[in-house]
């Protein structure tokens, strides 16, 4: 039966996952170049973290997680003003992360660490190589339309499911905009000379941007996407859309064969090799997290998952 | 998996067949992010080339038989980087050129019939990988060159093709990808990732116009060949219809926008027209799985 939790008990989770997610070894089989991962090997990883500690998911309850983190980080990268900017919603997140470790110096330089590695590894890419990871990130996650509550409510997500994209706004950092909010057209004769300009319409209404982002270790990111959604704390909670035509392509992929499982395996089993579990020990009760109001709900929620969400999450014991 | 789609239509020819057949290919495509596919139209025959991470395939216009296969070399790409080919076109009533990742543009003779495909030849201009290359779809000035290649950096080529392919100007980048690229009566047009549409003189790769035309990064770019109209698609949800005119004696140039199509929540991938003119286009987007038609009313 589970306890009330603690101020203590929720440092102590949230210290111990990031410590695990943020372990030199991890990090390290993480950086090296590789293809994205299939989504079962995604959700295996994901559940060993959520696990890296003494709280405990039911599999309802991780699969509500999961569908909640899905969307989340889709809506991170679908909108997305440039390509570059992931990499300012991957510094959001750092800067959260660290804020939450701000007492442990020890973990806040493993985050620093994976930090510097970033900047290092990606500062210098083109727009055209951040759009090509934008892309590749964007096929992942296609045809996903969970809706999720808080979304809903921010007006964010339609309830299709699909993501509201304004037409309004701030530009991103790289367009120019003449002073009306329009966008416009400019003519040249052969000597160079501007010869023309035209304004034109189009429905939206945009704004200029204020400043770019910064890339630093430490700096004003401007951009919003990708801190944290629960500052002001809210209820949520997440919505399958019922099977459509679109779910069957998630069925197909589950049935046909995959010549590199394999391999797929191996390097599972190295990169969860990386990651340092703590079983709870002998004392240690351990905590269940339930992500519904009930736990009948939650009973109910596992029984009426609809097949074609299902991750069939793969089993390794990886100890070294 | 579905990339985001490109929608590439076949343009109706007399004596052609147009459109995609109901018919899938008996090869068993590799599960991998498809990148590109497009028909290419040459005199004697038309082919269906996809390009992919591995290589590129070259399927017989109704998809029965692949009649080509080649395959990237990884070797000639530096480590930890992506490897595919982008870009493809019919150039020269006789050639097809494909882009790679590495920048290198591979022309491909194709013979009026059969398998005997052939690499003639390799250009090595671009140091970024290629994102598009369009054929001359009008009447070429003398000199303005019939073939334009862009890439990840921003920068352009144009060529005159032939036995040998001769680079005839060289369109510098400003800090931006070109993303799609369209050839017509000498002029360049180029959708640019900061949603710019920039127009050059093909033979001289002289600036003529700067269009800020969108306010996300432009996917797609088409053009009607028979009426000069300019199609663009981008991120921002938009679709743009411009009209080209270029009058080939006075070398003068105009553009002014048409207009304004928006599919609501749809991060436009893929914009096309549907006929020489321009009287009708379709347009795919992200997590779109509708082709959705425009015509006039």
């Amino acid at each position: 039966r589970v306890d009330e939790w603690t101020d203590v008990d929720r440092k102590r989770v949230m210290n111990d996952i990031i410590t695990t997610m943020f372990n030199k070894k991890f990090m390290e089989e993480l950086f090296k170049p590789q293809d994205l991962y299939s989504k079962k090997a995604l959700r295996t990883v994901y559940d060993r973290l959520a696990h890296a500690s003494i709280m405990r998911l039911n599999q309802a309850s991780m699969d509500k997680l999961y569908d909640l983190m899905t969307m989340a980080f889709k809506y991170q990268v679908l909108l997305c003003p440039r390509p570059k900017d992931i990499l300012l919603v991957t510094f959001n997140h750092l800067d959260a992360i660290k804020d939450f470790v701000r007492d442990s110096p020890g973990i806040l330089n493993q985050v620093d660490e994976t930090f510097r590695q970033l900047i290092e590894t990606y500062s210098c890419l083109s727009a055209g190589e951040f759009q090509l990871i934008r892309q590749t990130l964007l096929v992942f996650f296609q045809d996903m339309h969970i809706r999720v509550s808080i979304f809903l409510k921010d007006k964010v997500q339609n309830s299709n499911g699909r993501f509201v994209l304004p037409i309004s706004g701030p530009v991103p950092w790289v367009i120019k905009i003449c002073f009306n909010n329009d966008l416009f057209l400019r003519m040249f004769n052969r000597n160079g000379d501007e010869v023309k300009r035209t304004e034109f319409t189009t429905g939206g209404n945009y704004v200029t941007p204020q400043r770019e982002g910064s890339f630093d270790l430490y700096g004003d990111r401007v951009l919003k996407l990708g801190t944290n959604m629960y500052s002001v704390s809210r209820p949520v909670e997440t919505h399958m859309s019922g099977s459509s035509k679109n779910l069957a392509s998630h069925a197909k992929e589950n049935i046909a064969p995959n010549p590199l499982a394999k391999e797929e395996l191996n390097f599972l089993a190295r990169l969860l090799g990386g990651l340092e579990i703590k079983k709870p020990g002998g004392s240690e009760t351990g905590f269940r997290l339930n992500l519904f109001t009930t736990d009948e709900e939650e009973e109910h929620a596992a029984l009426t998952r609809p097949e074609e969400l299902s991750y069939k999450v793969i089993n390794i014991e990886a100890t070294q | 998996m579905r990339a985001p789609l490109r929608a590439t239509a076949a343009r109706p020819s007399p004596g052609r067949r147009g459109g995609l057949s109901p018919r899938l290919p008996p090869v068993r495509l590799p599960s991998l992010l498809s990148f590109q596919a497009a028909w290419c139209v040459l005199p004697s025959r038309v082919l269906l080339v996809l390009t992919s991470q591995k290589g590129i395939q070259m399927y017989e216009s109704d998809g029965s038989i692949m009649v080509y296969w080649h395959a990237l070399d990884v070797a000639e790409h530096p480590p930890a980087q992506a490897v595919f080919a982008r870009g493809i076109a019919a150039a020269g009533g006789r050639f097809i050129c494909v882009g790679t990742s590495s920048g290198l543009v591979l022309v491909f003779d194709i013979p009026p019939k059969g398998t005997n495909i052939t690499v003639s030849e390799v250009l090595e201009q671009h140091r970024d990988a290629i994102t598009d290359i369009a054929a001359e779809l009008g009447q070429a000035p003398d000199g303005a060159g019939d073939l334009v290649t862009a890439d990840d950096a921003g920068s352009l080529c144009v060529w005159s093709t032939g036995e040998e392919f001769t680079l005839r100007s060289k369109i510098p980048a400003f800090g931006c990808a070109c993303s799609s690229v369209k050839l017509w009566n000498g002029v360049v047009a180029a959708g640019y990732g900061n949603g710019q549409i920039r127009l050059y003189e093909a033979a001289t790769g002289l600036l003529r116009a700067e269009v800020n035309a969108h306010a996300r990064w432009i996917y797609a770019l088409d053009l009607a060949p028979e009426t000069g109209k300019l199609l663009s698609g981008a991120e921002d949800s938009f679709v743009h219809a411009w009209k080209l005119q270029r009058t080939p004696d006075t070398r003068r140039l105009q553009i002014e926008h048409c207009h304004a199509e928006c599919v609501t929540d749809t991060q436009v991938c893929g914009a096309r027209f549907c006929d020489p003119e321009g009287n009708s286009f379709a347009v795919t987007g992200y997590d779109l799985s509708e082709i959705f038609c425009y015509g006039r009313a």
